[in-house]
């Protein structure tokens, strides 16, 4: 809290695509594209030098903000960012101009309206990042839902509507459960919303289990975690390409971002009690999410059940509380958002061609489409946790942590590595080598500049990320180190004999250490 | 007898509103129907003289006529609320009266009297004085619900009223009785009074306290009180509708609130658990019922018998904390109903302009593809239905945070647990709306097809609701400071 910037550099950050969703509004349909595709650039721009002005070695909240809003009940304006977020808040930014693009050519009715959405999504989105005060991040969580409703409802697939108020309905009635715990907690904590104040305090077992519940019901929907992820393949399949990027990239991070934000510091206690049953769930959705992606014949159901599989390892990595799981866990959220972002947009490639998503329709592109093909499968790989690119830094360290928690967990979740890789070569086998039947008068074209320019810098991260984690991990070693250590006593009393975990600590670091050049969890 | 002037004076803003409701019935009659929108104008002018009155004496604290009326911020909150709703639906039935073809300045001078048995009602210190501004108000309303007289369903919506109304009234005159038996006075002191000297367990008390918020319940529309509701909503003139469901609930609340605290303060152990089941059956009711509506006025009429379950949960907590934590629980009501006036009034003028031709298209298919041929229309329609069902950044989310806020302050998260869920189950009727008018291709069958008629009255009552909708969504200390300032103090 000791960075007070004088300039609002992260206020301008988030309200900025506002500003432009209102610009957005008052123009004709080319303009507005290029009004957007603008102020996502700019915004990225600007938020770029967080990057580097980010201090690693403090577990502060920097670029911290704070502005009296309601007097009473105190809620505040407070933004600030530390290492868990930042990548988040990076993220975010980086893959809204995405988002733009794959609709240039994709959405052609109200374009204006649909440019208003998603810049909106990503004021909401940008501002749930970096909320520190409850009530400032509800107002952002809850902001998004009306814009994602109209963006499924309005732009997606033939069954929009019951994906869309599915979507809403799910996500609405577990947040309201969180408005209720905040209340809770407001009246327990102190009598304020302030949630570094707020994980400071301490609260009775009773409370705590109540309180995760609540807590549960709106960020595990969100993640989804099993058995609360059926609103998830309904929404991705309706939802146009920008719409299912922004839900698989940076809506399903918001709910283990709440889990690291408040579940973790605020309720330790009650964490620990249910991790065993929280591990459960994320192993279940690997392995589930993955027997269900296998049996799919639409490419974006098979992807969303992936992402089910894939944010059961973030769940997993979050759950098993020390610092290669939950470090493990924030990589996985980068990853997953550039690796299934990535594949959402190659889906919405393919099916601005052929007009289909079903596999079938889809085979042997990889003759009239080298560059497309290439660019499926490098994804695809990364998204199986290849060595050498992004998702396998995420995993191995989520596997690390839960390695010295349970070696028959990791032997679990490390099977829906090898499902990942059965039904993603399986799909890539087929749409980009296999015979192609005949593919009616579908003309295919490769993919044009415009759209490899969006696949371009997803390809260099997948690959900077997957050779070089490390700017990425040492920006977050304090503040998930700071998180743990709010714990240390119940952890260190479960992990004992201690000398044993120090030993598969090491152990673990020098498997790391063997495997990825660049990667030094040494602290 | 002389009267004092000291009495006339504080009652002037009364005075103001019946003076002008008699001046606009005078003249009428010599008004040329091509003129009529004059007496709006004389309507409106009277009603801004009052506002400035009301809200210089915002701070004031005084009693007239041997304590039958006070004036004190609390009714001075509750007047300012009613000018301005009043003013927005003069200046909506402007455009209204036209677009139906009904051109009648009677109309103004019954919204007038209307209005003054509200300032009557949130002023009145004694249970007749209450009574006598309940009755204005209603027998009004029964008039203006009837306005349109070639419409059955309007005449029906009029009889109905009055016949269930006048029971309520029954009712509720059964109740003061029978506290006027008790405290030989019908004084809210006297029985505040009596009530404290009698012990809680008196039957008659009890008896007396049932029969009071029956009759309070009819006015409120709270299950399962609110059958009239859904037909005369839907049966009313548009405009009248609006001004039912926003400035008739808040004078009931205001007049109940002050007589369930300054009276009936002692007996708040009992009336507070009765209430609590009320508020569940009105909030479940309400919520469940309107999933199944077609009409989009009775659609409307369910919800704002939910939200009067909502507003309830803040007077169940003063009830049941009492004292300063009780008042903020006062302030959370009236915070809710100011909210509600603003979304819900803004709602209905986009209900009421809606037009096939002469008719009014109240259906909810005549929604459908709104976006494609009215998409302002359809964009502040999406505002008030977000802010109706609680969503941030809207004015409805702070109206629900500070009620549940003061629920879960009275150890009643439960009870807020069971709104939030009706709150989410609400939803799903609203953004059925959105739904309708943003996802659906318009149906080129219908003919004529509904269009939105345009005036400038209207474009000013459209730009105050989204302004209050907005505006105390995103910067709500001001009313909130206000609500606090204007809360009656709890014993």
């Amino acid at each position: 809290m000791s960075d007070v910037t004088t300039f609002p550099w992260l206020t301008l950050i988030i309200f900025f695509p506002l500003a432009g969703a209102v610009a957005v509004c008052l123009v004709e349909d080319q303009q507005a594209r290029w009004i957007a595709l603008g102020v996502t650039i700019a915004d990225l721009v600007i938020s770029l030098p967080l990057w580097w002005s980010f201090d690693s070695g403090s577990s502060h909240m920097q670029f911290f903000e704070h502005v009296a809003w309601i007097q009473t009940p105190p809620i505040n304006y407070s933004v600030g960012l530390d290492g868990i977020s930042l990548p988040l808040f990076l993220m975010t930014a980086f893959l809204t101009p995405f988002c733009v693009v794959a609709s240039w050519s994709a959405i052609t009715s109200r374009v204006q309206g649909f440019m208003a959405m998603l810049l909106v999504m990503e004021t909401a989105m940008l501002g749930v990042f970096a909320a520190l005060d409850f009530v400032l991040f509800y107002i952002f969580w809850e902001a998004m839902l009306i814009p994602m409703y109209l963006l499924i409802g309005m732009w997606g697939g033939a069954n929009r509507l019951y994906a869309a108020i599915k979507f809403f309905l799910y996500t609405l009635a577990g947040s309201m459960l969180l408005l209720v715990a905040i209340l809770v907690l407001y009246f327990n904590g102190g009598h304020t919303f302030d949630i570094l104040a707020l994980s400071r305090g301490t609260y009775s077992a009773s409370l705590q289990t109540l309180l995760f519940w609540a807590f549960f019901a709106a960020f595990a929907v969100k993640v989804p975690m099993f058995p609360l992820h059926t609103w998830l393949p309904d929404a991705h399949v309706e939802a146009p390409t920008a719409g299912s990027v922004i839900l698989a990239s940076v809506l399903l991070k918001m709910g283990t971002y709440g889990f690291l934000r408040f579940t973790l510091p605020m309720l330790p206690d009650a964490t620990i009690t249910f991790s065993k049953l929280m591990i459960a769930l994320s192993i279940v959705a690997i392995i589930y999410g993955a027997y269900m992606a296998l049996a799919q014949s639409d490419l974006k159901k098979l992807i969303a059940y992936s992402s089910v599989s894939h944010m059961g390892f973030v769940t997993l990595g979050i759950f098993v509380l020390n610092q290669q799981g939950i470090e493990g866990a924030v990589m996985q959220m980068i990853n997953h958002g550039i690796t299934t972002g990535a594949l959402f947009l190659c889906v919405g490639m393919i099916y601005e061609r052929t007009h289909s998503r079903l596999i079938k329709d889809n085979i042997g592109l990889a003759g009239p489409m080298p560059r497309f093909a290439t660019c499926l499968m490098i994804f695809a790989l990364s998204s199986l946790a290849l060595p050498g690119t992004n998702s396998f830094v995420g995993e191995f360290l989520v596997l690390a942590g839960t390695f010295l928690w349970s070696k028959i967990a990791t032997a679990l979740a490390a099977l829906g590595i090898i499902l990942a890789a059965t039904y993603l070569l399986w799909m890539v086998q087929r749409v980009v080598f296999g015979v192609p039947a005949a593919h009616g008068d579908n003309r295919l074209v490769d993919l044009n500049p415009r759209e490899m320019a969006t696949m371009t810098p997803l390809l260099i991260l997948v690959f900077w990320i997957g050779l070089f984690p490390n700017p990425f991990l040492s920006r977050m070693h304090t503040s998930v180190g700071k998180l743990l250590n709010g714990q240390t006593d119940v952890l260190g009393a479960r992990m004992t004999p201690v000398h044993f975990a120090e030993i598969e600590v090491k152990a673990s670091r020098r498997v790391i250490r063997d495997h990825q050049d660049g990667i030094n969890s040494g602290r | 007898m002389t009267l004092p002037l000291q009495d006339i004076l504080a009652i002037l803003p009364e005075l103001i509103v019946i003076g002008t409701a008699c001046l606009v019935l005078a003249l009428d009659p010599i008004t040329p129907p091509s003129h009529k929108d004059a007496l709006a104008w004389l309507t409106l002018a009277a009603l801004s003289v009052c506002l400035g009155l009301t809200s210089s004496q915002m701070s004031v604290r005084i009693s007239a006529f041997s304590d039958i009326v006070v004036i004190d911020p609390y009714a001075s909150f509750w007047k300012i609320l009613l000018y301005v709703v009043t003013g927005l639906t003069v200046l909506l039935s402007l455009a209204y009266l036209k677009a139906e073809r009904l051109h009648i300045g009677e109309y103004y001078g019954f919204i007038l009297l209307t209005l003054s048995g509200m300032m009557v009602m949130v002023s009145a210190a004694d249970l007749l004085t209450i009574y006598l501004g309940t009755e204005l108000m209603s027998l009004s309303l029964y008039i203006l619900a009837g306005l349109k007289r070639a419409d059955s369903r309007s005449l029906e919506a009029s009889a109905k009223y009055f016949v269930l109304g006048a029971f309520s009234s029954g009712i509720l005159l059964y109740g003061i009785s029978l506290l006027f038996g008790v405290a030989g006075s019908t004084r809210l002191s006297a029985i505040a009074a009596a009530t404290a000297l009698r012990g809680v367990t008196d039957p008659i008390l009890m008896v007396s306290m049932v029969l009071l918020t029956v009759g309070f319940g009819f006015k409120l529309a709270i299950a399962p009180f609110h059958m009239w509701t859904p037909d005369v909503y839907q049966g009313a003139p548009t405009s009248v509708t609006a001004y039912m469901a926003i400035a008739s609930k808040a004078a009931s609340f205001g007049a109940f609130l002050r007589v369930f605290v300054e009276g009936l303060g002692g007996l708040r152990g009992d009336w507070y658990q009765l209430l609590l089941v009320l508020s569940i059956i009105t909030m479940v009711l309400g919520n469940v019922v309107a999933i199944v509506q077609t009409n989009i006025k009775r659609m409307l009429a369910y919800s704002s018998i939910a939200h009067a379950g909502y507003a309830l949960i803040g007077v169940v907590v003063a009830g049941k904390l009492g004292g300063g934590a009780g008042s903020n629980g006062l302030a959370s009501v009236m915070l809710y109903l100011a909210i509600y006036a603003f979304m819900t009034l803004g709602a209905f003028a986009i209900v009421g302009m809606l037009r096939k031709g002469t008719l009014e298209s109240d259906e909810i298919q005549d929604f459908t593809g709104l976006a494609k041929r009215e998409p302002l229309a359809a964009l502040l329609m999406l505002v008030f239905l977000v802010s109706l069902a609680g969503i941030p950044p809207t004015a409805g989310f702070i109206g629900k945070l500070y009620i549940f806020m003061a629920a879960v302050n009275a150890g009643l998260a439960w009870l807020a647990v069971i709104a939030v869920i009706f709150a989410a189950v609400s939803a799903f009727y609203y953004l059925r709306i959105v739904m309708v008018m943003y996802m659906r291709e318009p149906e080129l069958s219908v003919t004529p097809e509904p269009r939105f008629e345009h005036s400038p009255a209207l474009s000013i009552v459209l730009a105050c609701a989204l302004a209050g909708v907005l505006l105390i969504g995103l910067f709500p200390n001001m009313l909130v400071s206000l609500a606090i300032l204007a809360v009656p103090l709890m014993k």
